[in-house]
């Protein structure tokens, strides 16, 4: 197993779920309860110093128990080594601790998440969608279950029985 | 200033051994909302800025984005890998081939392809063209959005020469989809590589009279020396990239520290500043034209003779002329497009210098022709988040200055 996930199991046995590394991309996913602790570990160690988040994303695999994924890419400056950090939620409770006082970029990144996929972050600063409308209550529009084609509306309009001549 | 604010703190005072110094006029201290945006010429009328003023200063300033939103991470999950190239032109409009070189590169590292030497090369040239005509973008609207019109005229005309230069390679100016999955849509010709010779040699001393023009304007100085200060701690924790981290002195370039394409054979030196402000930002893109010149003149000096095109039959095109005279060469081009190749399950992130800074692409597949899931990093997007942040404290006006040091295209900041 790679050295960084080697070095998170270690330190958090009880919160390490599984890491793989495929195409030279690390990603280890940790449960949810121990992502703020984990990133906060990852950014303070003197060995690893992750002071760069790359970017926040999110995948919805319906079929699953624990339908979101939420992942963070961070990077290390100093030592030149990215990581992806991967936490699941169930949609029953589709809520994780924000990172926004580990990373402050976060908030915006973290904001479109919530936005895309309605996952909602615990003690984010402004909790609001960013690219949709704030009235907006059609649902998350990157979640599998999302209509492509719209909402339908367009099949209750009047349509004249005869065509007029 | 201080005149100003001593008249203010004392007539704010109610002296209380002199009521009746309560009914004196006193100025208005509350704090004024302005909305500035999407009208505003500098918003591209698709933000708007929510500002808070105490006076003419900035208490907090929150972006409102989505004006400009299509979902175009959706279309990618609904289409096959080769047909979302020409929906990454439309993310950046203004230098669509630095996209498409991003997603190329992200869908070559999830297939696992090496492109020819020759097509890195040309890659190269073409992605460092795209960087000279984004930054003599930036900075032509940057001087204007300040006041300075003579470097927006002239950075334009130069910029034409180029967008000409891309009309003769791939028929388009602004929309290009010259770069495929696997290598590039065609190779240039005797007559391009002469052109660009050409301007290679006019174009340095076109960055000098640009430069002259600002550096003894003292109203560029005063309007960007000092201002939108971000330190380099406050600029990772953002996770701001491009020039607008190197600005504040982290020396950051993926095109060094994690080579690709033909990077590696090329000596060029990284511009770091110093004071984190938006002065720095400005001369680091304009260093960054020098270094650009530099690099494509190694690429022009070191380009040899070879396919530009993977050879992967399965994932990479068939060349335009075999599509159009051979029909199994047609049928393989027809089954790419409408039902994609079938990629390995797996999730990748791949990260491109593009001028803005780091645009990278995040894609998880389960197998099959089309992406699961694909998200962007979009360096407009995520340097918008720390607008708050810099604006604080500084004059209404520099918000102006302050979108612009971002070098923001809401295509890419909203998708």
């Amino acid at each position: 197993m790679n050295q960084l996930a080697t070095r998170i199991e270690e330190t958090f046995p009880g919160a390490f779920v599984k890491a793989a590394e495929w195409r030279g991309d690390v990603a280890v996913t940790v449960k949810r309860e121990a992502l703020h602790d984990v990133a906060r570990f990852l950014r303070d160690d003197p060995s690893l110093l992750f002071d760069y988040i790359v970017h926040v994303s999110s995948v919805d695999w319906p079929d699953d128990e624990e339908r979101f994924e939420v992942v963070y890419e961070v990077y290390s400056i100093r030592t030149r080594r990215r990581i992806r950090l991967k936490t699941r939620v169930p949609e029953s409770d589709c809520i994780v601790d924000s990172l926004t006082d580990v990373w402050k970029g976060a908030d915006f990144m973290e904001r479109e998440v919530y936005d895309m996929m309605g996952i909602r972050f615990r003690n984010h600063p402004d909790l609001r969608r960013i690219l949709m409308p704030d009235e907006y209550e059609e649902g998350y529009p990157l979640r599998k279950d999302f209509p492509l084609r719209g909402r339908g509306w367009r099949d209750t309009f009047d349509f004249l029985d005869e065509p007029a001549r | 200033m201080a005149q100003f604010e001593d008249q203010r703190t004392t007539v704010y005072k109610v002296d209380p051994e002199h009521p009746e110094s309560e009914s004196l006029p006193t100025l208005r201290t509350e704090e004024l909302l302005l909305n500035m945006g999407p009208q505003h010429p500098s918003t591209h009328g698709v933000l708007k800025v929510i500002l808070e003023l105490e006076g003419e200063r900035l208490v907090k300033s929150t972006p409102v984005m989505g004006f400009l939103h299509r979902g175009v991470e959706k279309l990618a999950e609904e289409g096959t890998y080769h047909q979302f190239i020409p929906h990454t032109d439309r993310l950046d409009y203004v230098c669509a081939m630095y996209n498409n070189f991003a997603y190329c590169r992200a869908v070559e590292k999830l297939m696992n392809i090496t492109v020819p030497e020759r097509a890195e090369y040309l890659r190269t040239i073409v992605a460092e063209i795209q960087r000279i005509i984004g930054h003599q973008f930036w900075l032509g609207t940057q001087a204007l959005d300040i006041g300075a019109m003579t470097v927006f005229f002239y950075c334009f005309r130069d910029r034409e020469i180029l967008l000409d230069w891309f009309d003769e390679l791939c028929g388009a100016r602004l929309t290009t989809s010259w770069y495929r999955i696997g290598g590039v849509e065609r190779d240039f010709t005797p007559s391009l590589f002469a052109k660009l010779k050409q301007f290679l040699d006019y174009f340095p001393p076109k960055i000098d009279e640009y430069v002259i023009f600002l550096e003894k304007n003292r109203i560029w100085l005063a309007r960007t020396k000092g201002v939108a200060v971000i330190s380099a701690e406050d600029a990772l924790s953002f996770g701001l990239s491009g020039p607008t981290l190197r600005g504040s002195g982290v020396d950051y370039d993926l095109r060094k520290y994690e080579p690709y394409s033909a990077y590696p054979k090329c000596e060029f030196s990284v511009p770091v500043g110093k004071n984190g402000d938006t002065y720095d930002r400005y001369w680091i893109r304009v260093q960054e034209l020098y270094e650009s010149v530099k690099i494509i003149r190694q690429c022009l000096e070191q380009i040899q003779d070879g396919p530009i095109m993977a050879d992967v039959p399965s994932v990479t095109l068939p060349p335009k002329e075999r599509v159009f005279t051979n029909l199994e060469s047609m049928i393989q081009q027809f089954k790419l497009f409408s039902q994609g190749f079938n990629a390995p399950p797996g999730e990748i992130y791949c990260g491109t210098e593009a001028h803005k800074g780091e645009l990278g692409f995040y894609i998880v597949s389960t197998g099959g022709g089309k992406p699961y899931r694909l998200k962007i990093r979009a360096p407009s997007f995520i340097h918008m988040g720390a607008f708050d942040h810099m604006s604080k404290g500084y004059m209404i006006a520099d918000a102006v200055t302050i979108f612009g040091t971002y070098d923001i295209v809401m295509g890419e900041c909203d998708r």
